[in-house]
């Protein structure tokens, strides 16, 4: 494999690893607490066709027009998270059949797909996309410099993120009250720790999460609108919390390993490499199958492990 | 001595009290006027039948429920608790029979668990677990603060439960009857550690019914009877045995029926035989292992052990409920065959759950409906294919009065006080005459009273021929009325004893996986 090959690849894997860090994280801390929240993929296309709404409407200066846009994917994600949060925590709705059900009202054939024919955003680039940076001057360096100095800021803000939600697990009082939460929520609530609250907490800033996952399309990837233009990266993240064993860290390695597998078709076909497309683009999904299988069967020892409640209602009257 | 003085003597001596006590609850008071003091430095027993009152007087005490009249004080201050945080922040805390344990994280996780001191934002685990090691080795109660609760024992997890009060500043720590699932050397080091506690000038009140603890371990006995302070002792300096504490809780004396073993057991062929019977769990884990058993008519064959050891999967394998994954089961000189309760039922088997309200009988039917609900078929109560309420209902009215059950034919199960209910699942399965009757702890919960009158069926039962297979944590219960002892760890029978030789201590020994040479006794 030659220099320039191994950094396409790793560049692109940042590139497409990046919305599955962030909506992984985002799922993560609200599996962490006992909510499974399947809509992952529709507040990512609400996240993505809210931001590009806003940079195509938007007048004035290209970087508040993209910070502003990222602003609106979080508050849309988290507004989605909250509607979900309310009918799962507070009326105990099973959390796959109302997840599903979000997906039916934001994903690619509802809302999203309607906003954006209400908006006739189809057809036109993006005015704005996310810049890129060049830290310390080194973006020209051999390898490294392109990948690690010379990413958009929120390549680096979900490095930070996952570095502090992994603190933020292991090191501090409220994120060991959110394991108990997602472990057992009846002795949780016992030694004082509200349930309720933690679980509309986390879920909704994973939804928060999503949305800004979803913008990441729209804003650097592919700045256009398609229907349905997350391709399903929404379900790739819930995959990659479960392989990653609820771990921030192993969800970051495992993100970017999907991004590269996603981005192999590209990256070889521009090198003239002559395999059906269909092949490339079905790889991400037939590796997620493949990890789900194996860790299903191989892991659940000790403490890696689904939480213990996920995806279980609670109430403090019944036994 | 001024009135100053005392006040002063007071502030001293008590760390919580209750002054004039009242609770009542439609149709009961709970509490009626009573006085309670937990002073510096005893073990302090409160000592009741179920309904006395001694959980509504804790959970007054812990901030669970406001009085009516009266007045908690702590330090000899009068205080108002609104929540069992307020009395955290008292110093009282309540170990209840169910624990609070998250059983993923380990001791150290849990013992910080809702817990703010200091309001400390960052978790610092080596600082946590060098405490609640400091703290274990204070009151001797071993435990390793980095182990995950899910590996420790229910003795070490109780452990766990009093640490995490201790680590948050308990002064007085109140004990909902803690030795019910332990065993005897389990309890015996708690009662170590418990006494530890006193010396070090905490106050420690156990709530229990077991006489015998009560007058080995504690200082003061406080009783309670329908609601009113029945009685008190100071332990010691008065010696009062368990007869009269049994006549302070009850009002009159008690007499436990206990086996005569001048009784012959009958050498005729065993009614029930399990041979090498192994059964797994949901998730796969073996529950039994190899187990074999036999019981032959009128013996009763008791199962001892610590909950948790395979006890329920061996009911439900006999009863039919669960399937074997190995082993034969012979009823009566015949095999039976797996996943057929009514087969067995059919053969002359009554099984009588650990799980009553559940398994046993259906909480939302009425004492009539569950009466009938093996018996339906008979022809008796019904003609044609219909069934004659007015002959389910006369024989209901006969079993209520012969099982002296206190309740109407048409009242729902739920209704029922647990003693009651527990008396209707036995009438209904004694009264069908089963050969072999299988019972899983039939008297836990149960008021010494109801206790009592169990104990007395299971008996006549046995005396009339049945082979009894009563499964059961209280030890005490099967050393009064079982002819033979097996005992079951880990899902395997660890020996079988003679009860006329056996102690608590050899019983013990097996219950915590030891051998047959190790518990020195001699195989029947």
């Amino acid at each position: 494999m030659n220099e320039s090959l191994l950094v396409d690849l790793l560049t692109a894997g940042l590139l497409y690893g990046t919305p599955l860090v962030l909506a992984g994280l985002g799922e993560l801390l609200a599996e962490r607490g006992g909510v499974m929240n399947l809509g992952v993929e529709a507040m990512m296309l609400m996240g993505a066709v809210s931001a590009f709404w806003f940079v195509q409407s938007f007048e004035g200066p290209a970087r508040l027009a993209i910070f502003l846009a990222i602003l609106v994917a979080a508050l849309v994600g988290m507004a989605m998270a909250t509607l979900y949060a309310f009918v799962v925590i507070t009326l105990r709705a099973n959390q796959v059949v109302s997840g599903l059900a979000l997906l039916i009202l934001g994903g690619a054939a509802g809302l999203s797909s309607y906003l954006a024919a209400v908006g006739e955003l189809a057809g036109p680039a993006g005015r704005h996309r996310l810049p890129t940076y060049d830290v310390l001057g080194l973006s020209d360096a051999p390898i490294v410099g392109p990948v690690i100095f010379g990413q958009n800021v929120l390549v680096y803000a979900s490095w930070i993120l996952v570095a502090l939600a992994a603190f933020y697990l292991y090191r501090t009082q409220t994120g060991l009250h959110l394991q108990a939460v997602g472990e057992d929520p009846r002795s949780a609530d016992a030694m004082g720790i509200n349930v309720s609250r933690y679980r509309y907490g986390h879920t909704i800033i994973g939804g928060a999460f999503a949305g800004v996952a979803g913008s990441y399309y729209t804003l650097a990837i592919q700045p256009t609108w398609i229907d349905g233009i997350t391709a399903g990266a929404g379900w790739i993240a819930i995959a990659l919390v479960i392989t990653a064993f609820w771990r921030p860290g192993l969800l970051l390695a495992g993100a970017y390993l999907f991004g590269i597998v996603t981005s192999l078709g590209f990256t070889l076909q521009a090198r003239g490499v002559d395999l059906a497309p269909e092949i490339f683009r079905s790889l991400p999904y037939v590796l997620t199958i493949l990890a789900v299988v194996i860790v299903s069967r191989g892991g659940g020892r000790g403490r890696f492990k689904a939480p213990a409640a996920l995806g279980e209602p609670y109430s403090r009257e019944e036994a | 001595m001024t009135a100053a003085g005392t006040r002063t003597q007071d502030q001293d001596l008590h760390t919580v009290s209750a002054r004039g006590i009242t609770k009542a609850f439609p149709g009961v008071v709970a509490n009626d006027g009573v006085d309670f003091d937990a002073d510096r430095g005893e073990v302090h027993a409160l000592l009741g039948e179920n309904g006395s009152g001694k959980t509504t007087l804790c959970k007054i005490l812990t901030g669970l429920y406001r009085p009516d009249a009266g007045q908690v004080l702590v330090g000899g201050n009068p205080v108002s608790f609104r929540s069992p945080a307020d009395a955290y922040e008292a110093g009282i805390f309540m170990v209840h029979q169910h624990f609070s344990l998250v059983s993923s994280m380990t001791v150290a996780e849990n013992v910080v668990l809702g817990w703010h001191r200091e309001k400390r934002r960052v978790f610092n685990r080596r600082q946590v677990e060098e405490e609640v090691a400091r703290a274990a080795e204070r009151f001797d109660m071993h435990v390793d603060p980095r182990a995950v609760v899910s590996r420790l024992s229910v003795g070490e997890r109780q452990r766990v439960e009093i640490l995490k009060a201790f680590y948050r500043g308990a002064r007085t720590l109140i004990l909902d009857e803690p030795t019910s699932v332990l065993t005897p050397q389990e309890a015996e080091q708690l009662f170590v550690s418990l006494r530890r506690m006193a010396s070090e000038g905490e106050s420690v009140v156990f709530i229990s019914h077991k006489l015998d603890e009560v007058s080995a371990l504690c200082d003061r006995v406080t009783v309670l009877r329908q609601g009113h302070v029945s009685g008190s002792a100071d332990l010691r300096t008065t010696s009062v045995d368990a007869r009269g504490l049994a006549r302070m809780m009850v009002g009159r004396d008690i007499a436990f029926s206990r086996r005569s073993r001048s009784e012959p057991v009958g050498e005729s062929e065993p009614a029930l035989e399990l041979r090498e019977v192994s059964a797994v769990d949901a998730d796969g884990t073996p529950a039994l292992r190899e187990v074999t058993l036999s019981v032959r008519p009128g013996e009763i064959l008791g199962v001892a052990g610590v909950a948790g050891n395979g006890q329920v999967a061996l009911g439900e394998v006999i009863a039919g409920l669960r399937d074997r994954t190995g082993g034969d089961i012979t009823l009566r000189g015949e095999p039976l065959a797996p996943g057929n309760p009514r087969a067995a039922s059919d053969r002359g088997l009554a099984y009588v759950p650990e799980d009553r309200i559940g398994t046993g009988l259906s909480p939302g039917l009425t004492v009539a409906d569950n009466c009938v609900l093996k018996s339906y078929r008979q022809r008796q109560l019904g003609r044609g294919p219909f069934l004659v309420k007015a002959r389910i209902l006369a024989r209901t009215q006969r079993l209520l009065e012969a099982f002296n059950v206190k309740g109407t034919a048409d009242s729902l199960v739920r209704q029922l006080s647990g003693g009651n209910a527990q008396k209707v699942l036995l009438a209904r399965e004694i009264s069908s005459e089963p050969q072999v009757l299988v019972v899983a702890t039939p008297t836990r919960g149960l008021d010494v009273s109801a206790m009592e009158s169990i104990r007395s069926l299971l008996l006549e039962a046995a005396a009339r021929g049945a082979a009894i297979l009563m499964i059961s944590e209280d030890l005490a219960e099967i050393l009064d009325l079982a002819d033979r002892i097996a005992v079951i760890s880990r899902g395997r029978i660890q020996g079988v004893l003679d009860a006329d030789g056996a102690d608590a201590e050899q019983v013990g020994i097996l219950m915590m996986g030891g051998s047959l040479e190790d518990a020195g006794a001699v195989a029947p």
